[in-house]
């Protein structure tokens, strides 16, 4: 971090936080409404950035219509309190409610991006946006269409002038902190492996759905909120107060600000308020000119001003550095013995089409050995990893956990068997740490529920220290301990091989199955893997070894299969597999 | 009430279909869904009525004057807001770049032609009782459209290269096809589709700045049931859209039509997330 050298780091962080927070409470001081009035619309915009920036900057869903969710807050507010369809209510009420019925419509939007392609839910919250805006428009009864409903007014503490100031004040206030805590957690982790390496995510036992809901649930409320403020600021409504073009505003706020990070976002929103009072003339064009600016930032700095100004990633690395495991280590990183011991499978085949990926495959992988799986491009070995993770559904077999039977799961859920996996292409979060990649693994062991983590109850704060003492410790077991604050994309190939395993290590495997890590090692870094892999297997982990080198295999292995055209072709122990005729002639070579 | 339905749903679905076939082109040639989609949809409108109708001119020369435009906003397209951003395609902020262009474009169109919905003139002057050209114009750009393209791609050596990029971008160009020129000439064509559908749509839709939401969510939807990059299924898609909302605006008023269909639209994406006609392709791991 580049904070203040001469401060503690915890309290150089929070600097341009109480900076903020200092000159936002004492500015009514000056009393001037005009300038009131400018901090208000900052504030209620940043409440609803606060939240899509957990959608757009850190779960990479790109809710180009979030706008909606204003409008349907402040209807609500405005209209509970007005009384128009039932009793008059308490503002505050009414606000709460406008914040309910944007956390509903927030989730209902958001349905199709839990399975769909980003895209399709970008079009989604377009289509809603339009929407919205022609029921209010038609539904004259209660919105009072094109002419518009009174603003609810704030009763005291909160009544309007600076009262309101502190209440837009002390919700963005609220919405800062709690989003802040959800991007520190493993939650915000976790939403960021999604976005970017969401296979890995997946087998750290991340269920996409369900976290997607909570966010949703939330930038929904914090977006109703903000209209139902919006709504009192601008004490009176109508349809074309709420126009798409002011999603633009929203995402260069975001961008500008860096994907990623809370406190960019807020300068880019307080910015963003401020400029057009300075540029009245253009007021025409400044849908135009917004446009064209969030173009060129998507062109020139897609990674924002925080990439732009992370000058501790820039410092280079050491040139050569060497990769050494600490296998004395594994025991406490492993901590408690595996669960399972015996995986099974029976009969597994796979067919896409005409094509028998797997045919009839029998494999047995047991606790404490190390088990190779061999056979040419194309044998199926890969493919049997990812039956083994659940990202296929075998046509027929199945497989079994000491004895009892696997149901078709999706992949987070073989996570929780204690089921760990590295890939042939390391697939690595490259904005991140490599500390908070490798922390990924851990996810599943996080005991804090969301709401605790949204107010950093006690729980979460020794799930969040137990969790980077485990990184540090996986990090420390395969070698990498001195690059864990180093932008994981930074690292070199080999590098990320192992970091892959100490994020598998995370989960605390009972099995861990290794996809070709040695691909792209050199002979001493392969050596050196090989004795980690052995000594893991000796802390009683069971590994299934897909790899193309020989000699590692019969190194290591405790015993061999050899697969071709998705059939064994020979298995058992190194030196039989060795000395087998067909295997040698058909993949060994003399 | 019947005729109604079916005459003016087939025609604005003949559009929707039209604005679906503009999206599958850019996609096969760039993997790239384009907000400017709607955009040349909302442009064909406006500038054919400010073409004819305000500068005078005469119904087929507006009208190639206007798909020149389309083509070359297509181009733009590419080059500006696609091609820089396609390399890092899984960060998806093509999103961003065709959205953040297409509203340039719009805002320039609501300050240079106003922001009030205009009528289109008549194109073709014929004689009362005959069915309105309103209502046949759409969906004869959609036959002409959708036979031009199959004439292009099965009977055309640079219609078969589309068909190459679409099908294996990375081997057609180890093929030795010059992807980049083949890209901005698929932009090209869909500039023109998109602009086409504007221009026949309008005498219906009227030239209208804000059409270009309305084309780009409703033109979505069909490929979305179609499946995505299938233009037949887009036709099919579109049409019965238009169908399906001309009917619930007649039964129960516009704005549950409006309504109706995002809730179809959800429920089918969560139900068939391939759309109705396609297949899950795609390997993940």
């Amino acid at each position: 971090m580049n904070g203040v050298a001469w401060l503690p780091p915890r309290l150089a962080g929070s600097m341009p936080w109480l900076a903020l927070g200092l000159v936002a409470l004492l500015l009514p001081l000056f009393d001037d409404a005009y300038i009131g009035v400018i901090a208000q619309r900052a504030f209620i915009y940043w409440i609803l950035s606060a939240g899509l920036n957990l959608l757009v900057g850190f779960a990479g869903q790109i809710a180009i219509g979030w706008v909606p969710m204003l409008t349907l807050g402040a209807y609500t507010t405005a209209v509970l309190t007005a009384g128009t369809v039932t009793e008059p209510w308490n503002p505050y009420l009414a606000l709460a409610a406008g914040g309910v019925v944007g956390a509903v419509f927030g989730v209902i939007v958001g349905l199709p991006a839990l399975r769909l392609r980003t895209f399709y839910f970008a079009m989604t919250t377009l289509g809603f946006a339009t929407i919205t805006t022609q029921v209010a428009l038609a539904w004259k009864s209660v919105t009072g269409g094109g002419v518009g409903t009174p603003g609810p007014v704030f009763p005291w503490p909160f009544e309007p002038g600076w009262g309101f100031y502190y209440l837009c004040f002390l919700l963005a206030a609220l919405a800062t902190w709690m989003t802040a805590n959800i991007g520190a957690s493993r939650y915000g982790r976790a939403l960021i492996a999604l976005r970017d390496a969401e296979v890995a995510a997946e087998a750290s036992g991340i269920a996409k759905p369900r976290l997607l809901v909570l966010i949703f649930l939330l930038a929904g409320a914090l977006g109703g909120v903000a209209g139902g403020l919006f709504a009192s600021l601008q004490s009176y409504i109508t349809p074309d107060a709420f126009t798409f073009e002011m999603s633009v505003l929203f995402f260069i706020a975001i961008l500008i600000g860096g994907r990623g990070s809370i406190l960019g976002p807020v300068l880019g929103t307080i910015i963003l308020t401020a400029l057009p009072e300075f540029a009245a003339p253009l007021v025409q064009w400044s849908t135009f000119l917004y446009a064209a600016l969030l173009l060129l930032i998507v062109l020139l700095i897609p990674g924002g001003l925080a990439a732009l100004l992370d000058f501790s990633n820039r410092r280079p690395l050491a040139k050569h550095r060497e990769i050494l495991p600490r296998p004395g280590l594994l025991r406490e990183v492993l901590g408690r013995s595996p669960t399972a011991q015996h995986l099974e499978l029976r009969g597994i085949a796979l067919h896409f089409g005409g094509v028998r990926a797997i045919d009839g495959l029998d494999l047995d992988i047991k606790g404490g050995e190390v088990h190779g799986l061999i056979g040419p491009n194309g044998s199926g070995k890969t493919t049997t990893l990812n039956v083994i993770s659940g990202y296929y559904r075998p046509t027929a077999g199945a497989l079994s956990l000491d004895g009892a039977i696997l149901a078709t799961e999706a992949p987070p859920r073989r996570a929780a068997h204690r089921i760990a996996r590295t890939f042939q292409t390391p697939r690595l979060i490259g904005d991140v740490s490599v500390l908070a990649n490798v922390m990924i693994g851990g996810t599943l062991d996080g005991r804090a529920s969301f709401v605790e983590a949204l107010l950093t109850l006690p729980r979460h704060r020794q799930d969040e220290v137990a969790l980077r003492r485990a990184a540090r410790q996986a990090l420390a077991a395969v070698g990498l301990e001195a690059l864990a604050e180093v932008r994981a994309d930074r690292l070199q190939h080999s590098e990320l091989r192992f970091m892959e395993i100490a994020r598998a290590l995370m989960l605390h495997p009972a099995f861990l199955l290794l996809d070709e890590p040695a691909a792209g090692l050199s002979a001493e870094e392969i050596r050196r893997l090989g004795a980690l892999i052995k000594a893991i297997s000796r802390e009683g982990v069971a590994v299934l070894l897909v790899e193309h080198h020989a000699d590692l295999i019969f190194d290591i292995c405790d015993r061999v299969t050899v697969l071709n055209l998705g059939k064994v072709l020979a298995a058992g122990t190194p030196a039989e597999i060795r000395s087998h005729r067909e295997v040698v002639s058909a993949y060994l070579g003399a | 009430m019947l005729e109604s339905i079916v005459s003016y749903g087939l025609a604005v679905g003949a559009v929707y279909a039209l604005i679906g076939i503009t999206y599958n082109v850019m996609y096969s040639a760039s993997r790239v869904f384009s907000f400017t989609a709607g955009m040349l949809g909302m442009l064909g409108g406006v500038l054919g009525a400010v073409f004819i109708s305000r500068m005078g001119m005469n119904a087929a020369l507006a009208l190639v004057l206007v798909l020149a435009c389309g083509a070359v906003l297509g181009m733009v397209t590419e080059v500006v807001t696609v091609r820089p951003v396609l390399k890092s395609i899984e960060q998806h902020l093509y999103v961003l770049s065709t959205l953040a262009f297409a509203l340039m474009v719009q805002q320039v169109t609501a300050i240079e032609f106003g922001t009030e919905a205009q009528p289109f003139p008549v194109l073709v002057p014929l004689e009362a009782g005959l069915p309105g050209q309103k209502f046949w114009l759409p969906l004869l750009a959609c036959a002409v459209t959708i036979l031009g393209l199959e004439l292009l791609y099965r009977r055309t050596l640079i219609g078969r290269a589309f068909l190459a990029i679409a099908e294996d971008s990375y081997a057609a160009r180890a093929l030795g096809l010059p992807e980049t020129r083949l890209r901005l000439a698929c932009y090209a064509i869909a500039g023109v589709i998109g602009a086409l559908a504007g221009f026949t749509g309008a005498q219906m839709l009227l030239a209208y700045f804000g059409n270009q939401a309305i084309l780009n969510f409703y033109g979505f939807v069909p490929v979305a049931l179609g499946g995505m990059g299938s233009n037949r299924g887009a036709v099919v898609g579109g049409l019965a859209l238009g169908l399906f909302q001309q009917a619930a605006a007649v039964l129960f008023g516009g704005l549950h039509a409006a309504i109706a269909v995002f809730v179809v639209f959800i429920v089918v994406l969560l139900l068939r997330p391939e759309g109705l006609a396609g297949a899950m392709t795609g390997r993940r791991v």
